[in-house]
């Protein structure tokens, strides 16, 4: 396969008392393909996402691996070069989008200021560039958006205006972090609808992060299951579901909600499956040297 | 992650540091009559601004020198500690047991309550608390409890400020909450759930209001508003130190030391305590 | 069907909203409960649905009396409780208990789970045999005796959440509101926890009002739901009937947005009248 929008090689991290929160994980996002990251707490996905941004936390240290970008091997940037093509060619849906927001300041020129400033576009291409995106969004009454704060906008909206803000500037990859858990479920509906409905039409690939394996089984065309900064199984989506291989990815699938099949879900995941995973936790760290992951 | 952070608090310098300190600094105080090198009172000409040990011209047992009126510096500033631990205790106290019920009624209650305490508490900040300190003591008298009184009637509303503003965040909580559907009435809440969180900021702030009492006392000292002149204090000395600097720098120097380490030994020393406390949130 | 336990009549709660508070002066009401009719069978397990905005956690709060109703009635066992003050409450506080959506801000840190658990016991008149009784608690959830002497901090989240209910449930009460108590918790805590309530309901033949976001995990452990929205009921009726044949719109709304766990191309495609 030619370059991939996003390649990560064997990459691990460690906290400062040496405690590996990511485990040689590989994963890769062709151009145009959503690929989840799904995981309970504690996994690392949101770590992954962070660090494909370069926005990890200063206590998380990468002590081994690559991530390419494009083909651009980001370890060999200087920070500013790499900062730079990050800036450039992704972006990031967040998880709560009243955070994201600067409460203070109104919607239009927080969407602008990332073109004008980043990509060094004009005010004015800035501005009709996001109104179009607000169109893609189903936004209705861009005026009114853009004059608002963020505190005067209901949750769904708030989520649009980060979905318009994230596609605008034709990223060739976003890093999307659970960008509907905190929404009610029928606006999740709406929002999913619309991250997939912008993201078949730019040809954007996706990095979905998301504790949900029925939003993985809806958004995604590839998976990659996690379990304490291990990918314990990564398959074609609709693989993943027909045939899950690894007893963590069937006890999750199994422990997962059906409102269709009440008594077949729901099922609390084995000891014998977390004392597997224990196990097979403990011999990857055994036979890992920082710099030969 | 926990763990270390129990651990990490468990061996702070600083809690043994600032601790250490204020212990030798209160034994000295406490047994003051049986370790005070010299009457602290005596006057001797012949000894006038003997410098300390290690210069020239030192006598032995009068370690830090003596001052304008022969009086052993040392002695005065060991029996100067027992004036400034007495109003230490007991203004901050006096401040904190007011302040922390007030603070924690206007918090947890709300309503009415904290209006009224609130508005009680802006209208008393208004003043500028030195001045009303010198003042009450006017009016009051010159004297150990004068001081003691104008201290916790000026200070309480530190406490009072910081606890309602705790008191309310927990309010909030769940727990609260849960011990209304457990049974329990307003005040036993107030105390058992209530409190009981708030308790590790009462601590700091009460060390660093000892603190706070040991200046304001010797600032009343300085300006000779505090007690009998007599008496040996930390404020008297620096002030009496003041007038012969240029002859005798030990007579200002040592108590200016002796109080600054008092009073960063007390902040620090409440710091760490909450620290200490601390691990077991969040 | 048995007599109701709750028998609830034009319910309407109003509560203050700070969003439109003016500086000076007290916030103006805004009405969360809009008059609400239902009854709570003894010994059911009740869903109660909606999205945020609904009023659901508000109804679960007057239900156990933390609110009081600004009209209407609530009758427990055939008593208005709807107007009773925090003292003529207490002797009742033993049946109407409360399991909490976010186990770490309902555990005090400062006590032990001894204490935590104990607490409710020693306000009610339990307060003999004490240890007993809480080693029965934590028993009964399927935790380890030596938690007692543990701090919240030292749980992990399931685990607090098992202490949650064994508080609950150690006054053997006759009613208990479980407010979103799973929505914090990963997949696989959320179905322990789940079939936990859902086996203790039955041994203790409680009555549950189950508080959820989320109608899917509704099905398997409440015999009837209501579907509620802005204030008002949307609908109510047997579980398996509301799942299978949803009478309104909304209903049908909230379950077709659900996401399962299972490969459907179609369900992201938008709606054919969208374009209209």
């Amino acid at each position: 396969m030619s370059a991939a929008c996003l390649d990560i090689r064997s990459l691990s991290a460690v906290l400062p008392n040496g405690q590996r929160v990511l485990r040689s994980v590989s994963l890769s996002v062709q151009p145009g393909e959503v690929r989840a990251l799904v995981g309970e707490s504690g996994a690392g996905k949101t770590m992954i996402g962070k660090a494909v941004l370069g926005v990890l936390p200063t206590s998380v240290r990468v002590v081994d691996g690559d991530m390419l970008l494009e083909g651009e091997d980001l370890g060999a940037l200087q920070p500013k070069a790499r900062r730079n093509l990050i800036g450039a060619r992704t972006a990031l849906i967040p998880q709560d989008p009243l955070t994201a927001l600067n409460p203070s300041r109104r919607i239009g020129p927080q969407m602008t200021d990332r073109l004008v400033r980043i990509l060094g576009w004009s005010g004015e291409r800035a501005d009709s560039r996001i109104r179009q995106l607000l169109d893609e969004v189903q936004i209705r009454d861009p005026e009114r958006v853009l004059k608002s704060y963020p505190h005067e906008l209901s949750g769904g909206m708030r989520q649009r205006v980060l979905i318009a803000a994230a596609f605008a500037a034709e990223p060739r990859l976003i890093v999307a972090d659970e960008p509907t858990t905190a929404l009610d479920v029928t606006v999740q509906k709406q929002i999913l609808r619309l991250i997939a409905q912008l993201q078949r039409d730019h040809g954007t690939a996706i990095l979905f992060v998301t504790h949900d394996l029925g939003v993985v089984a809806k958004i995604s065309q590839k998976v990659s299951v996690l379990y304490a900064g291990k990918v314990v199984e990564e398959a074609d989506t609709a693989e993943l579901f027909a045939a899950p291989r690894h007893p963590y990815t069937r006890a999750l699938i199994a422990a997962t909600p059906r409102y269709t099949d009440p008594y077949a879900s729901l099922k609390p995941v084995d000891e014998t499956v977390l004392a597997g995973l224990a196990a097979e936790i403990a011999a990857a760290d055994q036979s890992w040297r920082p710099g030969h992951g | 992650m926990d763990d270390a952070r129990i651990s990490r608090s468990g061996s702070s310098p600083r809690l043994w540091l600032a601790g250490g300190w204020l212990l030798l600094a209160l034994l000295a105080a406490v047994l003051a009559p049986l370790i005070a090198p010299q009457d602290p009172l005596a006057q001797d000409l012949m000894l006038e601004r003997l410098p300390p040990f290690w210069l020239d011209g030192a006598e032995p047992g009068y370690w830090l020198g003596t001052d304008s009126l022969g009086r052993d510096l040392l002695s005065r500033l060991i029996f100067g500690g027992r004036i400034a631990f007495i109003v230490a205790f007991a203004a901050a106290s006096a401040a904190c047991v007011v302040g922390s019920a007030l603070g924690l009624i206007a918090g947890y209650f709300g309503g009415w309550a904290d209006r009224i305490i609130s508005r009680i508490v802006d209208i008393w900040m208004a003043f500028p608390p030195v001045l009303f300190a010198i003042l009450l003591v006017a009016v009051l008298g010159t004297g150990l409890s004068s001081v003691i009184i104008a201290i916790a009637v000026i200070d309480w509303t530190r406490f009072c400020r910081v606890i309602r503003a705790e008191a309310m965040g927990q309010a909030r909580m769940d727990y609260v909450e849960s011990a209304r559907i457990a049974g329990y009435g307003r005040i036993g809440i107030m105390l058992r759930e209530v409190l009981p969180n708030v308790l590790p900021s009462i601590v700091a702030l009460l060390s660093l209001e000892m603190g706070i009492a040991v200046i304001v006392e010797a600032i009343l000292s300085f300006v000779n508003l505090s007690i009998s002149t007599d008496d040996p204090t930390w404020g008297g000395i620096i002030a009496e130190g003041r007038l012969s600097i240029h002859q005798a720098w030990w007579v200002l120097v040592f108590p200016l030391i002796t109080l600054i380490l008092t009073v960063l030994s007390f902040s620090q020393f409440g710091e760490a305590l909450k620290a200490r406390f601390d691990p077991v949130l969040r | 069907m048995a007599e109701p336990l709750f028998s609830v009549r034009g319910l309407k709660v109003a509560l203050p909203d700070m969003t439109r508070k003016p500086l000076i002066g007290r916030a103006p009401l805004a009405e969360i409960l809009k008059g609400l009719d239902f009854d709570l069978p003894k010994g059911s397990v009740t869903g109660i649905v909606g999205e945020s905005g609904s009023g659901k956690s508000t109804l679960g709060r007057t239900l156990v009396r933390l609110l009081e109703p600004s009209a209407g009635s609530i009758s427990f066992e055939g008593r208005d409780i709807s107007n009773l003050s925090e003292a003529e409450l207490r002797p009742l506080r033993r049946d109407l208990q409360m399991i909490f959506q976010d186990p770490m801000s309902s555990l005090n840190p400062r006590h032990t789970i001894f204490n935590i658990i104990a607490a409710p016991l020693r306000q009610n008149g339990l307060g003999d045999r004490l240890k007993e009784r809480v080693a029965e608690a934590l028993q009964r959830v399927g935790l380890p005796q030596n938690f007692a002497s543990r701090y919240r901090h030292q749980l992990s989240g399931g685990q607090r959440q098992r202490v949650g209910i064994a508080r609950a449930l150690a006054l053997s009460p006759k009613f208990v509101l479980a407010d979103e108590i799973v929505s914090g918790l990963d997949v696989s805590t959320q179905a322990q926890i789940l079939t936990l309530l859902e086996k203790l309901a039955a041994e203790m033949g409680l009555t549950v009002a189950f508080i959820s976001h989320d109608l899917s995990v509704i099905r398997r452990l409440c015999q009837q739901v209501i579907v509620m929205r802005e204030g008002r009921i949307v609908e109510a009726s047997a579980t398996d009937a509301l799942f299978e044949n949803p009478k309104q719109a909304y209903t049908r709304d909230l379950l077709a947005a659900i996401p399962l766990p299972e490969i459907d191309p179609d369900w992201l495609r938008p709606p054919e009248k969208a374009s209209a």
